[in-house]
């Protein structure tokens, strides 16, 4: 099979660049642990918000200062809780399922998104530097009231916290 | 210009008596992109409510009865326009793309008729729960939102329909092999035969999540269903549906293109090994819609990562070469220099225009589409609206402008009757053209800066944000050029439908020739190697999860209405 002269630099170049990209998500994913989320743990949706589930109160948990646990229950059309705060350079870590149809969680400015699953536990954890509000968002449809699901983690000055 | 010259004429054939060979061939397309423009237009219609909604202006009030909602109409308008228009219009294409190609009318014209006669059925049997707001789940539908059973009974239908279709187009491309031994098959009907058997490999996820899953739950057999393994086996499909959509146009653009532009195919072989490529790689890349899924290993994502890169390569390779080949024909037509053939390529053919415009909007699209598939990259964009600013420049351009330029020479071919007002022809190529390259840009920058959610009414929002407007004002922009460029599209087709003017030569179909004569080499013209690859690649990217998830299913979910 013949192959034009500059079709083969083409076809060098382009293998070239997916080999670059594929190096650059590698440095990413493991050096840089810019991670997707991975396997962590399931829950009978049924049963999510009965006692001794974690979703039974969901909410804010700190665990050693600056480092927090925050379990959040995505339902129709509420995240509950709807507003966390914590102090700036905190380290969070979502856990977050649904009791009903399929949800979203993404958190703006930020690099956490995921999918919320009935059934499925979704873990990502994010350290919070800058004081501000953040949105964060349902960003799979889950009926006609989508786009009303919304909530807020305020990011305090750090100071405040200390009082 | 003369819109019968688009399509050159088999020089001293007997065309007529050709055409008589082919007229069931001929009706059959027919009644495909009959029903494919026909469902379009709605599905158009129900997109430009989408972008006025966008902008804050709500026009589900007036439409009630019919759309009585946001998200029952985007439902409508994935499903007619991902699965309707595309399936119809591709089944359709290629019984003339097939049948010409191997110059041999179908071998047992009744499959394909069955075939149809299932896809019309299936669409009918899925209308109703649309339009009754009974299947408000969009056109992913996942569990466990639950639509009325007669959506999954419709969808499969119409699935099934196309596989008939597909068992039509082997035994003609058997038949031919056997009437012709020695000899290569033909481009056209090789590519487009390798592509319907892509799809039947890859549509096998959604039927068995359909069959063993949605249907009897939704009928109220099983009691619960398990959201994760529902997703990963239409992921399954997901992602081969994506190149189901392309594969008819690179077919268009490697093997009939350059024809119409005055050129040849710049590489036979490597045109038939792209295709190949495909049906090697296309199917076992899913997880790359499931990065953000909780219950899937980091591992297999990233593997099916790699393989992505991996599919991303036979379309480059097609940048290439389709733009080597459309170079031949604008240098025979006399351009010279760096770029002056490109000025000499048929612009005032519709056409051409609107398949060249089609790619140009592709190498966006492709650009776009390596960044969503890049792993971790993907979590700055993934459900945001810089997902339907992609899509709309692959599957609603790529696709559907390449299909508008065939239609400009399909329907004159089947009618018999002169494209009408070619001028508004090619208008409705640049408004397409412009108009998704505003949309485009608008939504992929409001997902890139904004986070700015995708399938969600965002007139209503409770967190829009004054900063999207300028980005929101151009999407509508890019709605406004699309509006007219659709009406400018039903206007001509009508048009031509309506008209007298007869053609005084059939249109043959363009069918490009290879540049270089030496024959293809014999692996590139043979089926088992690389089927049996693209099987064992599915199993080992596909098979350990599946069985994980199988073994650990969870019937938990009930199902929901919540429309
Ligand atoms: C006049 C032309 C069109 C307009 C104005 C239009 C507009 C839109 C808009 C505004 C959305 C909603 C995006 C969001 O916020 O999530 C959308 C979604 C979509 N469009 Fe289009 N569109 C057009 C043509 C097409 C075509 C030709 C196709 C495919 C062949 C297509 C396929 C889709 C799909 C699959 C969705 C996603 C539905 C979902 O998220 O479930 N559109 N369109
Ligand atoms: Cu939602
Ligand atoms: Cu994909």
């Amino acid at each position: 099979m013949h192959i034009d002269r500059y079709e083969q630099i083409w076809i060098r170049i382009s293998v070239a660049v997916l080999v670059i990209f594929m190096i650059g998500i590698v440095v990413a994913g493991w050096s840089l642990s810019i991670q997707v989320p991975g396997v962590y743990g399931r829950v009978d949706p049924n049963t999510v918000t009965e006692p001794g589930s974690p979703w039974a109160e969901p909410g804010l948990r700190e665990l050693a200062p600056g480092k927090y646990e925050a379990y959040i229950l995505a339902q129709i059309w509420t995240f509950v809780p709807g507003e966390i705060r914590v102090p700036a350079g905190s380290e969070v870590t979502f856990y977050v399922t649904s009791k009903d149809v399929q949800h979203g969680f993404r958190i703006q400015d930020t690099n956490l998104s995921f999918m919320v699953l009935p059934g499925q536990i979704s873990k990502m954890t994010h350290r919070f530097e800058e004081p501000g509000e953040y949105v964060f968002v349902c960003h799979e449809y889950c009926g006609v009231g989508h786009h009303t699901m919304a909530g807020k983690l305020i990011v305090e000055e750090a100071v405040a916290s200390n009082q | 210009m003369s819109v019968q010259s688009i399509p050159q004429p088999a020089a001293g054939a007997d065309a007529h008596s050709s055409e008589a060979r082919f007229s069931l061939e001929n009706k059959l397309t027919g009644w495909h992109i009959g029903v494919a423009m026909a469902a379009l237009s709605i599905g158009v219609t129900l997109g430009i409510m989408q972008g006025f909604e966008h902008l804050g202006i709500d026009l589900y009030k007036y439409t009630a009865p019919a759309f009585k909602t946001y998200y029952q109409g985007l439902t409508i308008h994935g499903v007619l326009n991902a699965l309707v228009w595309t399936t119809f219009f591709i089944v359709g294409f290629f019984t003339t793309a097939i049948t010409r190609s191997l110059d041999r009318p179908l071998k047992y014209p009744w499959i394909n008729v069955l075939g149809f006669v299932l896809m019309f059925v299936g669409l009918l049997m899925a209308t109703y729960p649309l339009l009754a707001n009974l299947a408000t789940v969009l056109y992913t539908f996942y569990p466990p939102m639950q639509a009325h059973w007669t959506f999954y009974l419709g969808l499969t239908l119409v699935v099934v329909g196309s596989w008939v279709a597909g068992y039509g187009f082997y035994f003609t491309l058997h038949a031919w092999r056997k009437e012709n031994p020695g000899k290569r098959t033909p481009f056209i009907a090789l590519a487009s035969t390798i592509t319907m058997v892509m799809w039947q490999i890859a549509t096998l996820g959604v039927a068995v999540e359909i069959l063993t899953m949605l249907l009897p739950w939704s009928l109220g057999l099983i009691k619960g269903t398990d959201p994760l393994l529902a997703r990963t086996y239409f992921w399954y499909t997901g992602h081969p549906l994506v190149y189901f959509w392309l594969l008819p146009a690179y077919v268009a653009w490697y093997g009939m293109v350059p024809k119409q532009a005055g050129g040849k195919m710049f590489s036979d072989s490597l045109a038939r090994l792209v295709f190949w490529l495909f049906l090697l790689l296309s199917t076992p890349v899913g997880f790359h819609h499931q990065y953000t899924d909780p219950g899937i290993p980091q591992g297999w994502k990233f593997i099916h990562a790699l393989l992505t890169y991996g599919v991303a390569f036979p379309s480059l390779l097609t940048a290439f070469t389709v733009a080597a080949s459309l170079e031949i024909g604008g240098r025979a037509r006399g351009g010279k220099g760096w770029f002056g053939w490109i000025r000499k390529l048929p612009w005032d053919n519709p056409s051409y225009t609107a398949q060249n415009l089609a790619m140009i909007l592709f190498a966006f699209g492709g650009i776009s589409g390596i960044t969503n598939a890049s792993y971790n990259v993907n979590l700055a964009v993934h459900n945001t609206v810089w997902i339907p600013g992609h899509f709309h420049l692959t599957v609603g351009s790529a696709t559907t402008l390449t299909f508008f330029g065939i239609a400009y020479w399909l329907v004159p071919k089947l009618t018999g009757k002169q494209l009408y007002k070619p001028k508004l022809a090619l208008a409705q190529a640049w408004t397409w053209f412009f108009g998704m390259i505003f949309f485009g840009n608008g939504f992929h920058l409001l997902g890139l800066h904004y986070g700015v959610p995708r399938r969600t009414m965002l007139g209503a929002a409770v967190y829009r944000d004054p900063a999207w407007t300028p980005f929101l004002i151009e999407v509508f922009v890019g709605v406004l050029l699309l509006t007219t460029s659709a009406i400018l599209f039903y206007w001509v087709i009508i048009g031509t439908l309506a008209h007298k003017k007869r053609l005084e030569k059939p249109v043959e179909m363009p069918i490009a020739e290879a540049a270089d004569p030496t024959p293809v080499p014999a692996w590139l013209d043979t089926w088992k190697p690389w089927l049996y690859g693209a099987i064992a690649l599915i199993i080992i990217a596909y098979g350990p999860m599946l069985y994980t998830l199988i073994s650990e299913m969870q019937l938990t979910s009930p199902g929901f209405r919540v429309w």
